[in-house]
């Protein structure tokens, strides 16, 4: 198998990490190769984070280079638009429809793209939104966000679903493990 | 048992699986982890220095009394604790010690670009840069092994996406620690000009006997492939070009200092087109052509700035590049990093932002400050640079006759680091700025670690907590005063009497850090018919504001999921249009 190239996108403090680990956690479970890289350090104060899973028979660079991402998970839509060039030709997109304002919006330097759904679209023909704060509130935990967006793509991986489920199980804790997998689910159906 | 870890991970796991014996370090993008994990697995000493000269120092004396040491430092660092280093490669080690240095290709975190690899160079001592996780952890073991057998430290180098990125490691079997004699031995150990004579005629010889090893040390190997083009690579470079060319030659450094020359010429020989790839300096590239081997490919199309990746690589060697599906979207708005809903920092950032003072900054959180719209910051150096060139700014401004007084502004985490000297010498030759220490109670920007402030150690039991006050004044400071940032009215008073006071006036916040300490407070709502769309809140520059409307003057309104009660933008307010909800 060739390399397969995930990258989840976000804000600081939404989980992206932990997804991240998720998804890389699950390759090494089922015997594959795996990088897994995102930059962190200045990430936790709101900024944009981005992060790289890359998984196969051999895996050598952590990085994704722009144009060769098999998936694009962003869980936020500017954010989507921000690292949409990542997806390779055919490349697929999922969303989280949930806007977070950037600094530069808050404090009024900058203005929130009205339009972001329909630029993601442009850019990305076949991109799909999902609401998955509802999702994860439906499962119990508004932080499930980001179980809610690896459901969304579990079809889409070259990994079994049953390991995925194996593997949040093995990572959460106590009542979070009813929660994570429900949000897991709740990402599967909607996307 | 196989598992996904990162490279900092891997180095501290190695430490303990190799017979580490005492670890210590100081917080820095991206080498932090290393030691918080060292603490987290929980088997070997490890603790925080206030900074990185204390941590190599700390471990040369394990070293010396005969366990296993390990120096952790992000690049920056290693300027600090390099007074230590230069000499300690004159008297070499006792038991092993290695100092890693995590370089930041690409400043993701960091304030400048600098080349670990030329430290090892400048102290003739051997340097190893992994290329991954797997490789992070075996190059502690054969660290510890290279500085024993040539009573060297060892320079263990990554860069930010050895530390960070996770990768497969396969642990090898244990090595107990065992501690070694404490030895007197005065020639070796005390570089006097008459004993630093005679070791440094010793580093020379060692330097020698390393490039001997250098040129079997399976740490150096060769791939040969197509023999087209041959490539010197190492480090992080070494997964970019086999990504680039899968089938090219390429002669994988492990060992990056000092370099086998005649494994470098065999391989040169065999191969039509020698490209040298690494990220930063010339460093390899300069030595071959020194050595008189031409490099076809080299600094002439890879730049010294920033990172390499597969395209770049491939770009250099004329081969065509990745075609993305789409153009990145441009003019987006920039989402930058920021102070946290509730932070401390940011009641004070909008008074000297108001208040239009010259601001000399340092390095923590608080450089955010820096970023508009509050834009009150004028400099940051290096950590503890804020004292010190606020003293000098205030002398050049007596000379010159100007009256306005520098503001100094620190974190506790960088006062103890290096900035008690600059006051020290502030109150000492008669200088005049206004310093303020925002005594958050962490490190708070490479992700809270604790420090002597804190009242904990590196593994969260209670320890000594310095009184901030108290260690101000000693320095020879008379006019020390408490202030509460989250209070705009009595923050601005107590900034504008240190202003108007003459000489040294010390101001300390001593809120907590929200994030390390999980402070929760009541939230804040906005009356949305008391709002007026004056926007003057929105210059606290806080994400959980927004605004609730378009059109001319658009109401604001506060996220409950985010806003964290501080109420700056309360006090902002002129017309009393936010309250607790
Ligand atoms: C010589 C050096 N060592 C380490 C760092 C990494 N670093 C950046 S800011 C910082 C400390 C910040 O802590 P503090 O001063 O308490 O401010 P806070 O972030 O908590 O506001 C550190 C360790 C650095 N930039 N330079």
């Amino acid at each position: 198998m060739n390399v397969f190239n995930i990258v989840i996108a976000g804000v600081g403090g939404q989980g992206v990490l932990m997804a991240s680990k998720v998804l890389a956690e699950s390759a090494l479970a089922s015997g594959m190769d795996v990088k897994q890289n995102e930059v962190h350090g200045m990430a936790q104060r709101g900024g944009s984070v981005i992060s790289f899973v890359r998984i196969g028979d051999k895996v050598y660079s952590p990085v994704v280079m722009p144009g060769s991402a098999d998936i694009l998970i962003s869980f936020e839509p500017l954010e989507a638009l921000r690292y949409v060039h990542y997806l390779k030709p055919g490349g697929m997109l999922v969303y989280n429809k949930g806007t977070i304002n950037p600094s530069t919006v808050a404090s009024g330097l900058a203005t929130y793209p009205a339009d972001v759904e329909e630029q993601i679209s442009r850019a990305c023909g076949g991109a799909h939104g999902i609401d998955a704060l509802a999702i994860a509130q439906q499962a119990g935990n508004a932080k499930a966000v980001n179980m809610v967006m690896v459901g969304s793509v579990l079809k889409k991986l070259p990994i079994d679903a049953q390991v995925v489920e194996g593997v949040v199980s093995a990572l959460s804790k106590d009542k979070g493990v009813e929660v994570n997998l429900k949000a897991l689910r709740g990402g599967g159906a909607a996307a | 048992m196989k598992k996904i870890i990162s490279g900092n991970e891997a180095i501290a796991l190695s430490f303990e699986d190799s017979g580490g014996v005492f670890a210590s370090g100081y917080p820095g993008t991206p080498s932090t982890e290393t030691l918080e994990e060292v603490a987290r697995l929980g088997n070997v000493y490890c603790e925080w220095a206030p900074n990185e000269k204390v941590g190599l120092e700390s471990a040369i004396g394990a070293s010396l009394a005969g366990g296993r040491s390990l120096a952790t430092m992000k690049h920056v660092g290693v300027n600090v604790a390099a007074d230590a280093l230069m000499t300690l490669t004159y008297t070499g080690v006792n038991a092993g010690l290695i100092l890693m240095a995590a370089d930041d290709p690409g400043m993701h975190s960091s304030q400048n670009e600098q080349d670990s690899r030329n430290y090892a160079k400048f102290a003739k001592i051997p340097m190893l840069d992994p290329a991954d996780s797997q490789e992070a952890y075996d190059f502690v073991r054969a660290g510890f092994e290279i500085s024993e057998q040539f009573d060297t430290p060892v320079m263990l180098r990554t860069t930010t996406r050895i530390s960070h990125a996770k990768g497969i490691v396969e642990p090898k079997g244990k090595i107990e620690p065992k501690v070694g004699a404490w030895e007197k031995n005065v020639p070796k150990y005390v570089m006097l000009p008459n004993f630093g004579k005679i070791k440094h005629v010793t580093v020379e010889e060692r330097l020698l006997k390393l490039q001997e090893f250098a040129e079997t040390s399976p740490l150096n190997r060769v791939e040969m492939g197509d023999t087209d083009l041959g490539i010197v690579t190492s480090g992080i470079s070494y997964q970019h070009v086999k990504e680039a060319f899968p089938a090219a030659s390429i002669l994988k450094l492990g060992l990056v200092h000092p370099l086998p020359e005649k494994k470098i010429r065999e391989f040169a020989g065999k191969v039509k087109r020698l490209m040298v790839v690494e990220e930063m300096d010339a460093i390899f590239e300069e030595q071959i052509r020194a050595m008189g081997i031409p490099v076809h490919i080299g600094k002439d199309r890879i730049s010294l700035c920033g990172e390499v990746s597969a395209d770049i690589v491939r770009a250099a060697a004329g081969a065509p590049i990745t075609a993305a599906a789409t153009a990145p979207v441009e003019n987006l708005p920039q989402r930058p990093p920021t102070f946290c809903p509730g932070c401390a920092h940011r009641g004070l950032y909008s008074i000297l932002s108001k208040l239009k003072v010259y601001v000399s900054g340092d390095i923590g959180c608080y450089t955010l400050g820096a970023l508009p719209p509050l834009s009150a910051m004028h400099t940051c150096i290096c950590m503890g640079a804020s004292i010190s060139a606020a003293h000098g700014m205030a002398k050049v401004n007596e000379i010159a006759g100007r009256a306005e007084k520098p503001v100094a502004v620190i974190g506790d985490s960088t006062f103890f680091h290096s900035g008690i000297t600059g006051l020290l010498s502030m109150a000492y030759n008669n200088g005049s700025a206004l310093v303020i220490i925002m005594d958050n109670r962490t490190t708070g920007m490479t992700g809270g670690q604790e420090n002597p402030g804190s009242g904990q150690i590196l593994q969260g039991e209670p320890a000594k907590q310095v009184n901030m006050v108290d260690l101000v004044k000693v320095l020879g400071i008379d006019n020390v005063v408490e202030i509460n940032s989250y209070n705009l009215e009595e923050t601005e008073a107590a900034i504008r009497k240190g202003l108007e006071t003459p000489g040294p006036y010390v101001l300390v916040d001593r809120n907590p850090c929200i994030l390390r300490y999980r402070v929760k407070k009541p939230l804040y709502a906005v009356d949305q018919d008391k709002c007026t769309g004056c926007r003057a809140c929105l210059k606290a520059s806080c994400v959980a504001l927004g605004l609730t409307s378009s059109g001319e003057k658009p109401k604001v309104g506060i996220d409950p999921n985010i806003c964290n009660g501080c109420g700056v933008c309360a006090q902002l307010c002129k017309f009393d249009a936010m309250s607790e909800a």
